[in-house]
């Protein structure tokens, strides 16, 4: 039997076991590939998604527990402006070496300026500390973050 | 820019000087020689191939092939800068694509040992060199006039003296049907002329990336692909007896389970079971009903815990196995030291983790050829294992090449890319995708290996080093050229003290090893740098100033032909430079904060000298706290994407911190205990330091950053720690018990 999940706005049947990971629906059963791999586990935070604009590991989240809530994954992060503008920041920065676990960094950066536009260095660390990044591009992450939160925290503060 | 007689010309190499280097079946590299240099214009209007890296459209567009494999390191980027800058391209107008698994057409295709810069300096820009001589030639014939006449300016011909001018997309046609210019002849730029070399470039592939494009090894998607999971032993050595593959097959959505009998070679296939389904998270969760039965033979026995004990009591016996260097008297200059420094140092294995789990996909043709996308570090060596094992010649294997989450060594070795093929092999016409749990990565990975070193220096009444004596005791490791548990005879300072012996002692095991990131450098740098600063403080000096004596007066070593091409022989002016700088960046010997200490760490390897200095404190609880992090760097004359370059040394400062504040592999009953980033634990945001990174720049030839900013930051962290605490880390991961 089919389950149904509202992801990036559009209603998906998935043909899969209701225990299914949402991770390896996306992947396997959509082809949405963006959304990582790093652990199964939820300690890496690689395969970080938006459920209800809530940062969520989608390697521990069943499809079968999603009801109602909507999905979004970073094949449609661009489409939010706090999105698109991490996206740009990870660009002029030049963020990332090998980039597999950027994808779940952006969609966490993202919730984290969502509900604390202005964040502290400290609360950066601690809002991005599920999240390894096996190159240690943090000095990177943290530069682009605080320079997306100066633009859009202000802009949104004033 | 415009030519000149003057002008730089690269070395004559030849055409068959490209060094071509592939892993071997069994572990090793061959070299082989290949110059791919040969043009062929596509049909009338169509693009026109200058070089089997350079294809020019008619569009002006110009397509360039990254050959290497990208694990990240940014080669996909730089390798192409230094074809543009010598083609004098227009980089905005350039697009890269990813080379397949081509020997004969690009040569070497390897990502490893921070040799990418080093082996291509030349080469690709001698590519891009002789592909613009044959556009200036090709214009010269169309205009009537001189070639010294021409000069480019970005994917422009220009002839000044008429104010003609030509794209390279107008002209690349015709110069498709030019003579191939000797490589040797062609004129390079002067450096002052760069305009791309130097300049901070952006990854090529980043702008998919943050967009979530499939773009990654475990990203292919084929039309009715199935996916793969492999049961295998934890326990190294171990033999298969039997295992339900009924059973798995009656799970959900499984397609088939079979054994697969390995080939006695861990780095290709070892025996397991596979179980095919149509979701890889399916698959792997059937392996569970597989109740396998192992015969686990002698090894189970084997455990960190008695490693540990069997090292310590051969290094208390002090009679090792066999020498690695001895000269002058040793003996005779302990017994007439003023005095002696006598200390024990060890550390652990280590796993490689890369972010992407191991994967690799494979189609098996109807015709018995086979078709690869491969996450390797070294897909030629890949290609060459897998037409081995399934008795074919390597054009049948078709390796495509894939970005890489990380490699850091570990897609050195292609088993991955061995076992898809023994699973496509029983199922031809259908592609697979294998895909490894982390928990089959951490704990079968090839270990950085654990090592014992026993170590006493003598000195003399001046405090003068005059006898260093090292007991390493490591391991039996069968084959291959690179053996990451070898120490090297000439490990500094091993040339510039006059009593020395090095000398080991081998412990069998069945554990696998292989290179991590800088690897011999990664743990010898934390040895030697911690113990030099021991007898450094036994004489109430620094280590710096140590280090600078040693090499007081010392001759730069000849540069030599090494096995992965040009190998430059130690130059202590740049030992010199880099210390010196660091000092500087550090204020060193200027007071600290209350409750920090410095330490300072130095070391040369993989062509690159690095010197830094941590800046470090302890928390209420004994917790380390790295604050600060100063490296100068040295890698030659030219930075050539400075972005990639000091992301490269930021990661490897953070890495080796990881390293050793808290990573350790441990054996237990013949398997790796840990699993998962739960308990290997990785550094994380909150733990990273400021960071403060300066060039040194050398008249050399630049070489690789992958690696040589990792091996100085682990000493110079201990170090830290001695001077704030008193207390000597001589065992990594760093054990805060210690300072309590």
């Amino acid at each position: 039997m089919a389950v149904r999940v509202k992801i990036n706005g559009e209603t998906r049947d998935i043909d899969a076991p209701e225990d299914m990971p949402l991770l390896w629906a996306l992947r396997q059963e959509l082809g949405m590939v963006g959304t990582k791999f790093g652990c199964g586990i939820g300690m890496c935070g690689a395969c970080t998604v938006h459920v209800d604009g809530q940062a969520t590991r989608s390697c521990a989240l069943p499809i079968g527990a999603i009801g109602d809530k909507e999905v979004s994954t970073i094949e449609a992060l661009g489409q939010t402006p706090v999105g698109q503008a991490l996206q740009e920041a990870w660009l002029e920065g030049d963020v990332m070496q090998c980039g597999y676990c950027q994808a779940g960094q952006l969609m966490n950066a993202t919730a984290l300026l969502n509900s604390n536009p202005n964040p502290s260095d400290e609360e950066i660390d601690n809002a991005m500390r599920g999240n390894i990044c096996r190159c240690a591009c943090y000095k990177r992450i943290q530069t682009a973050i605080a320079s997306v939160a100066r633009k859009e925290g202000g802009a949104t503060n004033v | 820019m415009s030519d000149t007689a003057t002008a730089n010309r690269g070395p004559a190499l030849g055409r068959r000087a490209f060094l071509k280097v592939s892993a071997i079946a069994g572990g090793g590299l061959a070299i082989a020689a290949t110059m791919p240099m040969a043009a062929k214009a596509m049909a009338q209007g169509g693009p026109a191939e200058l070089n089997a890296f350079i294809t020019i459209h008619p569009d002006n567009t110009i397509t360039i092939i990254g050959k290497n494999p990208e694990i990240g390191q940014g080669i996909k980027t730089m390798l192409p800068m230094l074809i543009a800058e010598e083609l004098d391209a227009d980089w905005d107008t350039i697009s890269i694509q990813q080379g397949d698994t081509d020997a004969a057409k690009y040569g070497p295709q390897l990502a490893g040992g921070s040799f990418a810069t080093p082996m291509n300096w030349f080469p690709m820009r001698q590519t891009g060199a002789a592909a613009r001589q044959m556009l200036l030639q090709a214009a010269a014939l169309r205009w009537g006039v001189d070639v010294a006449s021409l000069s480019t300016e970005p994917s422009v011909v220009v002839h000044e003296a008429s104010g003609r001018r030509a794209t390279y997309g107008e002209l690349a046609s015709e110069a498709a049907t030019v003579a191939v210019p000797d490589p040797a002849s062609v004129v390079l730029k002067d450096a002052g002329d760069f305009r791309i070399i130097g300049t901070p470039i952006g990854g090529i592939d980043s702008p998919k990336i943050v967009r979530g494009e499939p773009i990654f090894g475990v990203d292919t998607q084929l039309e009715g692909m199935v996916y793969a999971a492999f049961e295998r032993s934890p326990v190294f050595g171990a033999k298969l007896i039997s295992a339900d593959t009924e059973a798995a097959k009656a799970q959900p959505g499984v397609i088939d389970a079979f054994t697969i009998e390995g080939n006695g070679n861990p780095t290709e296939l070892v025996d397991g079971v596979a179980v095919i389904a149509s979701n890889w998270w399916l698959a792997n969760k059937a392996r569970s009903s597989l109740n396998v039965q192992w015969d686990n033979g002698e090894w189970t026995g084997h455990s960190s815990a008695k490693y540990d004990e069997d090292a310590r009591r051969f290094m208390a016996a002090g009679s090792p196995q066999e020498n690695i260097t001895v000269k002058g008297d040793v003996d005779a200059a302990f017994a007439s030291a003023e005095s002696v420094v006598e200390a024990e140092y060890s550390y652990p294995f280590l796993a490689h983790v890369a972010m992407e789990p191991m994967n690799c996909t494979a189609l098996m043709h109807e015709d018995g050829s086979i078709e690869l996308w491969a996450p390797s570090q070294t897909p030629q060596g890949g290609q060459g294992a897998v037409a081995q094992y399934l008795g074919l010649t390597p054009d049948k294997v078709t390796v495509h090449i894939t970005r890489m989450g990380g490699g850091f060594g570990r897609r050195l070795n292609n088993d991955y890319m061995v076992q898809v093929a023994a699973i496509a092999k029983q199922m031809p016409g259908t592609p697979v995708q294998l895909i490894w749990s982390r928990e089959d990565d951490v704990r079968s990975d090839f270990y950085r290996p654990a090592g014992w070193h026993k170590l006493r220096a003598g000195l003399d009444a001046d405090g003068k080093l005059v006898a260093l004596d090292d007991h390493f005791v490591t391991w039996d490791i069968n084959g291959g050229q690179f053996n990451p548990a070898a120490m090297s005879a000439t490990e500094f300072p091993a040339n510039y003290v006059e009593n020395l012996r090095y000398a080991q002692t081998k412990m069998p095991t069945a554990v696998p090893m292989g290179a991590l990131r800088a690897p011999t450098s990664n743990a010898l740098a934390f040895v030697f740098q911690s113990f030099l600063d021991e007898v450094a403080s036994s004489q109430g000096k620094d280590l710096p100033t140590l280090l600078l004596e040693i090499v007081e007066g010392v001759e730069a070593e000849p540069d030599t032909q090494g096995f992965m091409g040009p190998q430059p022989g130690f130059k202590p002016a740049r030992l010199r430079a880099v210390t010196n700088k660091v000092l500087d960046m550090a204020n060193w010997g200027q007071p600290v904060a209350g409750g920090h200490a410095l330490g300072f760490g130095y070391y040369w390897s993989h062509q690159g000298y690095f010197a830094e200095v941590v800046e470090v404190s302890l928390s209420d609880r004994n917790q380390v706290q790295v604050h600060n992090v100063w490296a100068a760097g040295d890698v030659g004359s030219h930075i050539i994407n400075p972005y990639g370059a000091l992301n490269q040394v930021e990661g490897s400062i953070i890495d080796g911190i990881g390293q050793a504040l808290q990573l350790a592999v441990e054996i237990e009953g013949g398997a790796v205990k840990q699993s998962n980033f739960h308990n290997y634990q990785l550094p994380r945001m909150p733990m990273t330091p400021k960071l403060h990174v300066e060039w040194v720049k050398s008249d050399h030839s630049p070489t690789g950053l992958g690696e040589p900013a990792l091996p100085p930051v682990i000493p110079a962290l201990t170090n830290a720690l001695h001077a704030l605490t008193g207390k000597r880390v001589r065992s990594l991961p760093i054990d805060t018990s210690l300072f309590a």
